[in-house]
């Protein structure tokens, strides 16, 4: 037992705070699998389906489409998907400590637990941010490739000189739809598809503070992204104009485009305001849950 | 040193930890004795600021673990051996916990070695046998160096080999002066090992003390004779003022006397005698009896009837 005496470890210096807690929040959450595996499905299905959705839009655009065609928010379909697999992550960041017990660990080590909560937050965020832009960015230039050239279609009968196409044919043009990362807002909306997943992965992660349970935590972010996007759509016009644009999909989704969602006949916050009130739907719900994490019997 | 004052927890209608004061000092090895729900895991979380405490106070060394600089190098626990995330590498769940308290790197690689899993550092915990969490498990408590230590069942489910290592290294431990608090549900367990037994049932303290005054106290020593001449010698132990019953394969055993007094009697009375030897009913026994009232389930039916029960349904079809 003459082995015990720690021969490695210096006197203790200072207070074991922030910086030890991020750099063993990094450690957890580097060093298992499942992270690992969720971002790249993350990265796969955000661009993934941006692909495929800038693909079909460069084959096939409506004439008649082509005065609102948003070559932003085209190119970054994938977000409204890979939403719904970035909160995976961020509901399992927080809740796998609870499902496997490993809280206690952590808890006793650094009982502390703001500054626990504080470190995983910040560690999450990094990587939610890091994983978010990727896919936006990479999504956006996939997609301007596609809209260089567009093949729009044209059915409304005969147009100029040229005079009608074969019946039921329509007359296909090529046209450049795509935009460049200069042009006005356009960065700013690419930034703000990588935002807007994060944003959904935090979300999630404050979920998962507030009910410890993985599956839980998941099924209640896709309810809050997802679920009110589409109870929107059946909610009569004169409720929708007061109900939509506070919708977490529709607010924060003002951000990634150069266009406003929505048909444009009800009303939608302003991109920066919108994604404001997403945001905040996300901080209340992290406050809710740091607070838990303080006060609850691990 | 731990100090526990008043130390409550209620959870809704049930009183888990009912009013304990107790001391669990530096250089020996405690003893936390109770049935299984007596509410030892409660009040070692309570220690650990996992739960907090419905009323009452506990501290380390006078403050409360939050409170500490390094809480590592003051305290190391293994609750459960099961609470660590299964898909991480040994080598990473150390390191992980090492770098909150900023420990080295260093110290991750002694500990494995210390506790015997260098081999498979790198191999994730998912697959360890319950003895190898087990070691995990201490190889975190010691990551820190800490001045107390606490164990929770530590031996359930080990193989002996096990069980020696751990009982060597918490004796070991406390010769180097630490605090080593350690629960279990197995009088037999600490009777090897502990120095000092806090014991409790229904969350209420029922004996704080070393394990020879436990002893002292709660067995009663008794004595066999074996002789040839049984009625007789059992006459003139009643006669001296000891009781005497028969005990198996026709022996005798006397209490109220002691060894030298029932030696003496037979001499001096011309008994012959065969043996004659001291006996100490168990600790385990004396445990049981001491927390006879507070054990939260009793099986309705002994096991014995049970089994007679299972032969006669088998019997009569």
């Amino acid at each position: 037992m003459t082995t015990l005496t720690a021969v490695g470890l210096p006197p203790a210096t200072g207070r074991a705070g922030f910086g030890g807690a991020l750099r063993s929040e990094w450690t957890k959450i580097r060093s298992v699998r499942s992270t690992v595996w969720t971002l790249l499905a993350t990265a796969i299905v955000t661009i993934g389906i941006s692909t495929l959705f800038a693909w079909g839009s460069s084959g096939h655009t409506d004439i008649q489409d082509v005065p609102t065609f948003d070559p932003v928010r085209s190119a970054m379909f994938g977000i409204v998907f890979g939403q719904l697999v970035i909160v995976v992550i961020g509901a399992m960041t927080m809740s796998s400590e609870y499902a496997t017990g490993m809280i206690r660990t952590s808890l006793t080590s650094m009982p502390r637990r703001g500054v626990v909560f504080g470190a995983k937050l910040s560690v999450f965020t990094g990587v939610a941010l890091v994983t978010g832009l990727f896919c936006s960015f990479t999504s956006f230039f996939i997609g301007q490739a596609f809209f260089a050239k567009v093949s729009v279609h044209d059915f409304r009968g005969p147009v100029g000189a040229k005079g009608p196409g074969p019946a039921g044919h329509p007359v296909i043009t090529i046209h450049d739809l795509s935009t460049t990362i200069g042009a006005p807002h356009v960065l700013q909306a690419v930034i703000g598809g990588g935002l807007y997943l994060a944003v959904s992965g935090l979300l999630a992660f404050g979920l998962a503070a507030l009910l410890r349970h993985t599956a839980g935590a998941i099924t209640a972010a896709i309810g809050v992204l997802f679920v009110t996007f589409i109870m929107a759509q059946f909610l009569p016009s004169d409720w929708a104009k007061h109900v939509d644009k506070w919708v977490p999909f529709f607010a924060g989704g003002q951000l990634w485009g150069l266009r406003k969602l929505g048909d444009g006949s009800i009303p939608m916050l302003s991109p920066w305001t919108g994604f404001a009130v997403f945001a905040a739907y996300a901080a209340a719900v992290i406050v809710a849950g740091a607070v838990l994490f303080k006060k609850r019997d691990a | 040193m731990i100090e526990a004052s008043g130390l409550t927890k209620r959870y809704g209608e049930r009183l888990a930890v009912d009013q304990l004061t107790f001391a669990v000092r530096p250089g020996q090895v405690t003893g936390f004795l109770g049935p299984n729900g007596a509410g030892k895991s409660t009040t070692m979380r309570m220690i650990l600021g996992l739960d907090a405490p419905t009323a009452g106070s506990v501290t380390i060394d006078g403050k409360p673990l939050a409170a500490m600089a390094h809480p590592m190098r003051e305290v190391g626990a293994l609750l459960d051996a099961k609470a660590i995330h299964g898909g991480r590498s040994a080598y990473n769940h150390l390191l992980c916990l090492a770098q909150t308290n900023d420990l080295p790197k260093s110290r991750v690689a002694e500990v494995l070695e210390l506790v015997g899993l260098s081999d498979v550092a790198r191999k994730r915990s998912k697959g360890f046998s319950l003895g190898m969490g087990q070691r995990l498990g201490i190889a975190g408590a010691l990551l820190g160096d800490p001045k107390v230590l606490m164990f929770d069942e530590p031996v359930n489910g080990l193989d002996p080999e096990g069980i020696l290592w751990i009982r060597n290294l918490m004796k070991g431990l406390a010769s180097e002066g630490r605090t080593v608090f350690v629960s279990s549900h197995l009088m037999s367990e600490m009777e090897n090992t502990a120095d000092h037994l806090i014991v409790i049932g229904q969350g209420r303290l029922i004996s704080d003390c070393t394990v020879q005054e436990f002893i002292d106290r709660n067995s009663a020593l008794q004595v066999r004779v074996r002789t040839t001449e049984p009625e007789k010698l059992a006459e003139l132990v009643d006669t001296a003022g000891g009781r005497a019953k028969p005990g198996a394969d026709g022996t005798l055993l006397v209490s109220g006397l002691d060894l030298t007094q029932v030696g003496d009697l037979a001499f001096d009375n011309g008994v012959r005698i065969h043996e004659l030897s001291p006996l100490q009913a168990s600790l385990e026994q004396a445990f049981m009896e001491l927390t006879k009232d507070s054990v939260e389930f009793h099986a309705t039916v002994p096991a014995a009837q049970l089994a007679s029960a299972d032969g006669k349904v088998e019997a009569g079809s």
